[in-house]
């Protein structure tokens, strides 16, 4: 007996918070509240697209406590594989979707004597909901905030307002301001965690600077969604039910198998958990793991998928499902 | 639901006794005639039939009242039976939060919560308590909040921080423990915590746990049931007091089995908790003699199956070396070798 | 009894020099002093000029190690008399300390283990500090039942110095408290305890 603890939402509100960004309100159907949560907390969103259902995590950005409705920012992306221009271009107040219970991937270290963020551009979303819980119990933080222009950044001026220029710092690309990670990493005091949330190429800069100040890795903690690239079609066999079914370009293993109605697990859908690692039985070519979830070891064995954001490049896999 | 609350103690002169409405509702740990550990989680989610201890979340039976006399008997003797790091005080009103709200769901007329923003008022009638608190401001509270609330719920409770790929026993009330100490343990990884129960580490058991508890989501609690065996309905069965229980062991008789020897289980249940992240787990016990076990023909039948084939190494871990063949012995005059149906409920 | 192979034994890696630390501090006692020296090549320059290093000597003070220790010219070198000065020193130090230090402790388990609670007060994760355990295999013991520590234990099983039950000393390891387990080994059958061995020499 599983329990299907989706919540079935209506679009409360869309506002353009920033070029390209867009804030949505959810409030659910039922009038029920929503569950609190803790900052760093993600939803799947849910969303049926004409005949296709997407699902994508976003971080939660208002307060945790706020049980009235759950808001998410969203950018929209130019090679979008259809979810953030589904948000921005057809979602209107008053439609409904599902939102998943919240799950926390990125979580503050509850023991940090200081916890330092930085965040690059739509990056700031978990931040928001970790500060506001932060700043209820009275914890010691700091923000560093990373915008392309002023109008690019969505936010910053509120959180500046809110909590201060000595603990929200903004970085403007355009006024050739960035974050001086090394100064600020060096002379952090002991018990300080980081956290870094925003673009690839930044995650991994901010992380290997804190490194090389010596930084001890269980103070370091990122998070980044990983949208499964897209590829060549394949087939995939399932060993249990002897099935096939056909994943077209632009859709992740998982997503065929719930587009043929079959319930796999997932948390995450962005390679990070690792709620969907799967055992490959056979694959007729080479597999490519886009996740950030198995050791190397497991992706050089061949023995292991992450189904929501990995696939081949061959004619067919079987998965012991 | 009207419970009708025992007073009974569980020391000393030991008056604990299951009324036969309880005995049927008992969460006997054997799903079929045989014991080794395994990951044996479940949705938890009501089941059972009516009546029966999976029924609710929180689980309150007859012996709440007595039970709660015996903890605070146990914390005035030893006050290091409730600890908290000082990093899970979000943790602590989660767990409050959790504790109050399925109470009062599940036994309306013995417990309620009103909330009005902040300002909080639970009542738990059967204990005579009437609290108005401010949720997050622990100084309205006479004590820190978990302790104020798992004084007023059956069974232990331990609070588990999530960080770095593991799990950290961080905070807990613990009186009615399997032999294990908080105040020893607390601080401590997952792994380490249970570093002392033998096979199941190279069974692979804890790390399938762990990465199984890693991804436990809000609003899906888990269960599952363990088990030992307890000489007198002692709820405290610590490591702190085992020189004055240990030798409990030792008086077991052909003659007294059915009184003195209990089956002891725990029904553990695992939820995620909102705010912090930190995992509740509920360490539930329950106690029955073996002459109120008998009186369900199929547990007597797998009972005496389940101790007479259990591997050497869990009946030394579990100490159950000095009572086992007289309670096997015993046993065998309720097993008329008949089958035995799937499942853990009274035929 | 004594069940092998617990999982809260701790695990003591070494303490070679990680190179990513913009400082390091040395937390040293009687032989654990020999798991730096073993490793400078060169006294005074590359990761030892950036090493400051508390010693107490307790029970090797006739091996002269802080004058082998000097020699090595680390960045700073501070002989405590006594292990709880130094623990308190290290308190102070720690204090003022920043993300980029990395603690070495080295030394007998009872030592490893009060100065590894002295860092995880300053919220230090114990992954980030490094171990060694080095002289004498003598542990630091919390008898379960009366909350006493008995320092220097070397047989099994052991007397609680406070509350004389007989102890079996498990392998069942307390990081908070920096000691082993001890579990009354009579209880069952009080008076057939055996006689105590030298089993942590």
């Amino acid at each position: 007996m599983t329990l299907n603890t989706e919540m079935r939402v209506r679009v409360a509100d869309i506002k353009q918070v920033a070029d390209h960004v867009k804030r949505f309100r959810f409030e659910r159907v039922d009038g029920k509240p929503m569950p609190v949560f803790s900052g760093g907390a993600h939803v799947v969103v849910a969303m049926r697209d004409g005949a296709v259902l997407r699902r994508n995590p976003y971080s939660l950005m208002s307060s945790p406590e706020d049980k009235s409705g759950y808001e998410i920012s969203v950018l929209r992306v130019e090679n979008s594989r259809g979810g953030s221009h589904f948000l921005h271009d057809k979602l209107k107040k008053g439609d409904e979707l599902t939102v998943s219970q919240p799950v926390n991937l990125f979580p503050m270290d509850q023991r940090g004597r200081k916890h330092l963020f930085m965040a690059g551009g739509i990056g700031i979303t978990p931040f928001m909901a970790m500060m506001d819980q932060l700043s209820k119990t009275g914890e010691h933080f700091e923000l560093h905030y990373a915008v392309r222009t002023r109008t690019h950044g969505a936010y910053w001026k509120d959180l500046e307002q809110r909590y201060g220029k000595s603990r929200v710092k903004i970085y403007c690309d355009a006024e050739n301001l960035f974050i001086p990670a090394k100064a600020i990493l060096e002379n952090q005091p002991l018990g300080t965690h980081l956290y870094v949330c925003g673009p690839h190429g930044m995650i991994k800069g901010v992380l290997s600077t804190a490194r090389e100040q010596g930084w001890p890795s269980q103070n370091l903690h990122s998070e980044e969604f990983l949208a499964p690239p897209p590829g060549k079609p394949f087939n995939v066999k399932l060993a249990k039910t002897n099935k096939t079914i056909e994943v077209h370009s632009h859709q992740s293993i998982l997503e065929a198998l719930e587009a043929a109605g079959i319930d796999a697990p997932y948390l995450c859908r962005g390679g990070a958990c690792g709620q969907c690692e799967t055992n490959v039985v056979a694959c007729s070519g080479k597999l490519e793991h886009n996740d950030i979830f198995l050791e190397p070891e497991d992706k050089a064995s061949g023995k292991k998928i992450m189904i929501c954001v990995s696939r081949i490049s061959g004619p067919d896999i079987t998965l012991d499902l | 639901m009207n419970i009708n609350f025992k007073k009974e103690t569980f020391r000393d002169d030991y008056t604990f006794r299951n009324s036969p409405e309880a005995i049927r509702r008992f969460p006997f740990p054997f799903h079929e005639d045989k014991y080794m550990y395994s990951v044996n989680m479940e949705p938890h989610v009501p089941a059972g039939p009516a009546g029966h201890a999976y029924n609710n979340g929180i689980d309150v039976d007859e012996h709440f009242v007595s039970e709660m006399e015996d903890r605070a008997k146990v914390l005035k003797e030893d006050p290091l039976r409730y600890q908290a790091l000082p990093h899970m005080m979000t943790a602590q009103w989660d767990t409050l939060e959790l504790l109050m709200e399925q109470q009062a769901a599940g036994y309306p007329e013995h417990f309620s919560l009103t909330k009005d923003g902040d300002n909080w008022h639970w009542i738990n009638k059967p204990m005579g308590i009437d609290q108005k608190f401010v949720f997050g401001d622990a100084s309205t509270l006479p004590m820190e909040p978990l302790e104020f609330i798992t004084r007023q719920a059956q069974g232990d409770h331990v609070i588990v921080d999530q960080r770095d790929g593991n799990l950290w026993c961080d905070a807990g009330m613990v009186t009615t423990q399997a032999d294990w100490s908080l105040d020893f343990d607390i601080g401590m990884n997952f792994m380490e915590w249970h570093g002392p129960v033998p096979l199941a580490h190279n069974l692979g058991i804890f790390e399938r746990a762990l990465k199984f508890l890693l991804n436990l989501q809000q609003g899906k609690p888990v269960r599952r049931l363990n088990w030992t065996m307890t000489i007198n309905p002692r709820l405290d069965t610590s490591p702190e007091n085992y020189h004055k229980w240990g030798t409990d062991r030792a008086t077991v008789t052909p003659e007294n089995v059915g009184n003195k020897v209990h089956l002891r289980c725990e029904l553990q249940s695992l939820w995620r908790l909102p705010r912090s992240n930190a995992i509740l787990f509920v360490i539930r016990c329950y106690l029955i003699k073996m002459e109120e076990l008998v009186t369900v023909p199929k547990w007597a039948r797998r009972f005496h199956r389940v101790l007479r084939d259990l591997p050497p190494e869990l009946v030394d871990y579990k100490g159950l070396t000095r009572y086992r063949p007289t309670t096997v012995e015993w046993l065998s005059k309720y097993d008329d070798g008949k089958p035995t149906s799937p499942g853990i409920f009274p035929e | 009894m004594l069940v092998k192979g617990i999982k809260s034994r701790p695990v003591y890696s070494g303490v070679a020099f990680d190179p990513m630390a913009k400082r390091h501090i040395f937390v040293l006692e009687a032989e654990g002093a020999t798991s730096l020296i073993e490793q400078v090549a060169t006294p005074g320059s590359g990761e030892i000029a950036k090493a400051d290093v508390l010693y107490v000597a307790t029970a090797a003070a006739p091996k002269a190690y802080d004058q082998k220790l000097a020699a090595l010219k680390p960045h700073d070198l501070w002989s405590a008399p006594t292990i709880p000065v130094l623990l308190n020193r290290l308190n102070v130090v720690l204090g003022a300390a920043h993300m980029g230090t990395r603690l070495y402790l080295s030394g007998t388990e009872g030592f490893i283990g009060q100065a590894m609670q002295v860092a995880l007060n300053h919220g230090m994760d114990f992954n980030s500090i490094k171990t060694e355990h080095r002289g004498s295999e003598a542990r630091r013991v919390q008898c379960v039942h009366c909350k006493g520590i008995t320092d220097d234990v070397k047989t099994q099983p052991v007397t609680c110095s406070h509350c004389g039950l007989t102890l079996l000393v498990r392998d069942h390891y307390s990081r908070r408290l920096g000691a082993f387990q001890g579990v009354c080994i009579d209880a069952e059958e009080p008076g057939t305890a055996p006689a105590p061995e030298v089993l942590f020499p």
